[in-house]
């Protein structure tokens, strides 16, 4: 059983039609990339598996739980999906290992001394051990954006959403939160990642997914797609980001 | 006959000076907890209970303070309850600061990104968690400097209630300078005890700020 399963959902905001009938379905372990231009649906698409964004039509159900059912567990569903965002959002009135803690004990009840102890871990496993005590505006964007991630994981989710996390940082910035991407990927966990690193796609995903006008207008092995795109529509956004 | 003004006429203005705290820290418990619920009002989602918080806002905005003052002193007798100048001057200085609190309150709650809700949200938070544990914590600290501005203007207004006569700082000034005909020094006396009642507020302001660390 996959552990994300699309049904031909449709999302409009007010008359704009934003997904029109995607379908799509993620195995477990899987890293999939989804590019597309600006406006083409991805990043929506992503905030639907989370309920961030509720459809209109069709069904999402990740890991077991309808997220389209109206009586959704939300909060049990996002305890399993972490998610990431473009502009990081850590918490600005609590320290890095504050920022950390917080859900795992307010959303896993853990104890102070627990949640410190995961929080520490995690920290340290993005590198940034020595900055527990900041906080988030000490911190540069990659940093911030490393805090972010290590926040995610510490609720051991079986899915991870990233929205576009490199886009906001500088580009001598973006090297080190890709680098964490990595060994997250490496990890085995399953991960679904808006981006716009079209090398990072290519050596890190198993698959790419390229959405265009709100459906997804080719999905296939990211080398492949990648280095041999399928539709004109593919091929002329390639060589627009490739330059 | 006109007598000179004496350190014991100061020791009667302070004591009368107890009465303006009383009435702004009355003011501001009965003005907050009301302020609450209108602010809460004004931004839960049903339509009439936004309609009835702006209005109670603009109305209570909009009209003086003095007018206030006189509806509730002059205008429940009318109606049948017996209100001494203490009751008239808390219940509407009370319902004056409500007004500002709520707006106040209101504005800060807004300014917190939307985008903390959704991290709160999408790490599994309940509303309330989120609420409590990642927005308010927030709003408080940008609250704060509005907050004690309207309180040091509320210690101010209780000035106000000196013309229903309830003797407080300036209508003791009233009476001591009648008394001495020494009106400078009298409310020169008395302005630096407002002073310093303010004063006192806008430290307290400056160490709250320090305290709450949050995002400028």
């Amino acid at each position: 059983m996959p552990l994300v399963e699309i049904s031909e959902i449709h999302k409009r905001f007010g008359t704009v039609e934003v997904l029109k009938d995607v379908s799509l379905s993620l195995d477990k372990g899987e890293i999939v990339a989804v590019i597309g231009r600006s406006g083409s649906g991805k990043s929506t698409m992503l905030r639907c598996i989370n309920a961030l964004e509720r459809v209109q039509a069709g069904r999402i159900v990740v890991d077991g739980i309808d997220v389209t059912a109206p009586d959704a567990d939300l909060n049990r569903l996002r305890q399993r999906v972490g998610m990431v965002f473009q502009s990081y959002n850590l918490f600005p009135h609590l320290t890095v290992e504050r920022n950390v803690m917080l859900a795992l004990r307010l959303v896993r009840k853990l104890g102070e001394d627990a949640a410190r102890d995961i929080a520490r871990q995690m920290v340290a496993k993005v590198g940034l051990a020595e900055k527990l005590a900041a906080y988030p505006d000490e911190l540069s964007g990659g940093q911030q954006q490393r805090v972010a991630i290590a926040r995610s994981l510490a609720m051991q989710p079986t899915l991870m959403l990233f929205d576009e996390i490199t886009s906001a940082l500088d580009p001598e910035l973006v090297g080190e939160v890709l680098r964490v991407l990595e060994s997250v990927a490496q990890e085995g966990m399953t991960m679904m990642l808006v981006t716009h690193e079209m090398n990072f796609a290519k050596n890190v995903a198993d698959r790419v997914i390229f959405m265009h006008e709100g459906r997804i207008h080719e999905d296939g092995p990211a080398r492949e797609t990648l280095l041999e795109p399928r539709t004109a529509e593919l091929r002329s956004f390639l060589s627009a980001v490739l330059h | 006959m006109i007598r000179e003004f004496s350190p014991a006429d100061v020791v009667y203005m302070l004591a009368a000076a107890r009465w303006t705290v009383a009435l702004a820290l009355f003011a501001m418990v009965g003005g907050g907890l009301i302020g609450m619920l209108v602010a809460v009002l004004r931004i839960v989602a049903f339509r009439p209970a936004n309609w009835v918080a702006r209005a109670y806002i603009n109305l209570i905005q909009g009209t003086p303070l003095l007018g206030q003052l006189f509806v509730f002193f002059f205008g429940l007798p009318l109606l049948g309850i017996q209100v001494g100048a203490w009751e008239a001057a808390a219940l509407s200085l009370s319902i004056y600061a409500s007004a500002f609190f709520a707006e106040i309150w209101r504005g800060s709650l807004q300014s917190v990104s939307p985008r903390q809700w959704e991290a709160g949200a999408a790490l599994g938070l309940t509303y309330v968690q989120r609420l409590t544990h990642v927005v308010l914590p927030q709003a408080v600290r940008i609250a704060v400097p509005p907050t004690v501005g309207f309180l040091m203007q509320l210690v101010k207004d209780t000035s106000l209630t000196a013309l229903i006569g309830f003797i407080e700082l300036t209508r003791a000034s009233q009476i001591i300078s009648a008394a001495t005909f020494a009106p400078l020094p009298v409310y020169g006396t008395a302005a630096a005890i407002y002073f310093v009642i303010c004063f006192s507020l806008s430290r307290l302001s400056q160490r709250l700020e320090k305290r709450s660390h949050a995002a400028r």
